[in-house]
């Protein structure tokens, strides 16, 4: 998704338009180390997501940074959000929140790890 | 070279003293013995007792080499070309050169075209050029192996994500992709469009036909909490459990675990660039931090030899050490 497609997602979003329910959460590449108001990190490490369930409101940012020396992805079981690339250490990842409901998202490269997004209005 | 093993297992077994022999020698380097002519192993030290004249008598004898992770540079191996190239080193001093090398998979730690040219670069210092390859996870992070199979399955012909086989010597050899499109919660998987291929590919064959099986997760099930395993494994093994020999040659795993299933002998090679941890005796799978001077001791490479007109395959690994 490029950054134009992102913004109008976002803007969208937060906004409370319809139309946009389809890409319930947008992808997002961001600096590493941005911070925020309304912000949930995920930590990656020892093969995990941590915490595993997370829950946001709609419109928060979510960011995921691997600690690992190995890379992991993020990638909505059911295509709901764009996938992260592979992270390498220290990478981060991050998407904005979309409507209310349940995500589940895993990395691709390691299947078994797995993980949760609920999303509350 | 007085680092290589070989060894005929058709006319010189290992005793239980032999083997705990090796296994103080090599540490993780060996090896095992399998009663019923399927597969014996011996060490450097044994196979230099016997001198090369082991060589000789073997028809045909490859090389497996296994996750090179070109690109990775954590305290585990800060330094993954230059054990590469010392393994490359081992197969050139070789006194009877293998007849082809298999990598089976993790050539780079991130997908990157330089990682892959530089692994390229490095490898045109092997004195073998025919080179067989099946992608590993990290060969194929971000396009679905669109590159790898570019680069790697071009010469093969691979079918679909890049599976394929070949005959060499009388043995039937086949290369399996089984990381790509993984589900999750799952372990690796080959899919029902490879599977319907192996069942054709393998229909015409006598069962007196060895077989190789190669691929980057092991073909059995080491440890599915660390996705050690493929999920539709068997439906695989089924397509071959008439043939009299069959050896899975896999990595993934950075160390060398065997099995023994009916004709079916699994391996798994070492690593060039690190180690990782036994099964479960580690919070994670990641690379394994280990005192630099034992590092090369926990790195290494796979030869095979299979002699015409014998049942087995003989499996041994060596180490950088």
């Amino acid at each position: 998704m490029n950054t134009f497609t992102t913004k109008i997602m976002i803007a969208a979003l937060l906004c409370g338009i319809s139309g946009f329910s389809v890409l319930a959460v947008a992808g997002e590449m961001t600096d590493t180390g941005s911070t925020g108001a309304g912000q949930s990190k995920i930590e990656i490490k020892d093969f995990a997501f941590i915490p595993q369930t997370i829950t946001v409101k709609s419109g928060q940012r979510i960011t995921w940074i691997n600690h690992d020396e190995e890379p992991h992805t993020v990638v909505s079981v059911e295509k709901q959000f764009k996938k992260s690339p592979a992270l390498d250490t220290d990478q981060e990842f991050t998407v904005v929140a979309g409507s209310p409901g349940t995500y589940s998202y895993f990395c691709s490269v390691h299947p078994k790890m797995m993980g949760t997004i609920v999303v509350k209005e | 070279m007085s680092n290589y093993i070989s060894h005929d297992h058709e006319h010189d077994g290992i005793d239980r003293r032999g083997f705990l022999k090796c296994m103080a020698w090599a540490g993780t380097g060996v090896l095992w013995t399998i009663s019923g002519g399927v597969l014996v192993s011996k060490t450097l030290a044994e196979v230099a007792k016997a001198g090369s004249s082991l060589h000789t008598a073997t028809d045909l004898s490859f090389l497996q080499i296994s996750d090179s992770h070109i690109g990775f540079n954590k305290a585990a191996n800060k330094d993954v070309t230059e054990t590469f190239k010392i393994a490359l080193d081992r197969i050139n001093a070789m006194p009877t050169p293998p007849s082809f090398l298999i990598h089976t998979g993790d050539i780079t730690q991130l997908s990157k075209p330089e990682e892959f040219d530089t692994f390229d670069q490095i490898l045109k210092s092997c004195r073998n050029k025919d080179v067989f390859y099946v992608p590993g996870e990290h060969d194929v992070l971000n396009d679905g192996g669109k590159m790898y199979r570019e680069r790697y399955l071009k010469n093969v012909q691979g079918k679909g994500s890049g599976w394929y086989s070949f005959n060499k010597n009388g043995v039937h050899f086949i290369g399996l992709v089984n990381v790509l499109d993984l589900e999750a919660g799952g372990l690796g998987q080959l899919g029902d469009d490879q599977l319907e291929w192996l069942e054709d590919d393998v229909k015409g064959l006598s069962a007196d036909t060895p077989i190789v099986v190669f691929a980057h997760i092991p073909l059995w099930t080491v440890y599915p909490q660390w996705g050690w395993g493929t999920s539709d494994s068997e439906r695989a093994l089924g397509y071959l459990k008439r043939f009299g020999s069959v050896t899975v040659l896999n990595g993934h795993i950075h160390q060398v675990l065997q099995k023994v299933e009916g004709n079916v002998t699994f391996h798994t090679a070492m690593s060039t660039a690190f180690p990782q941890p036994a099964p479960g005796t580690a919070a994670s799978p990641g690379p394994l931090n280990v005192p630099a001077e034992k590092l090369r001791s926990m790195l290494g490479l796979t030869s095979v030899q299979y002699k015409q007109g014998k049942t087995g395959l003989a499996v041994v690994d060596s180490t950088l050490s």
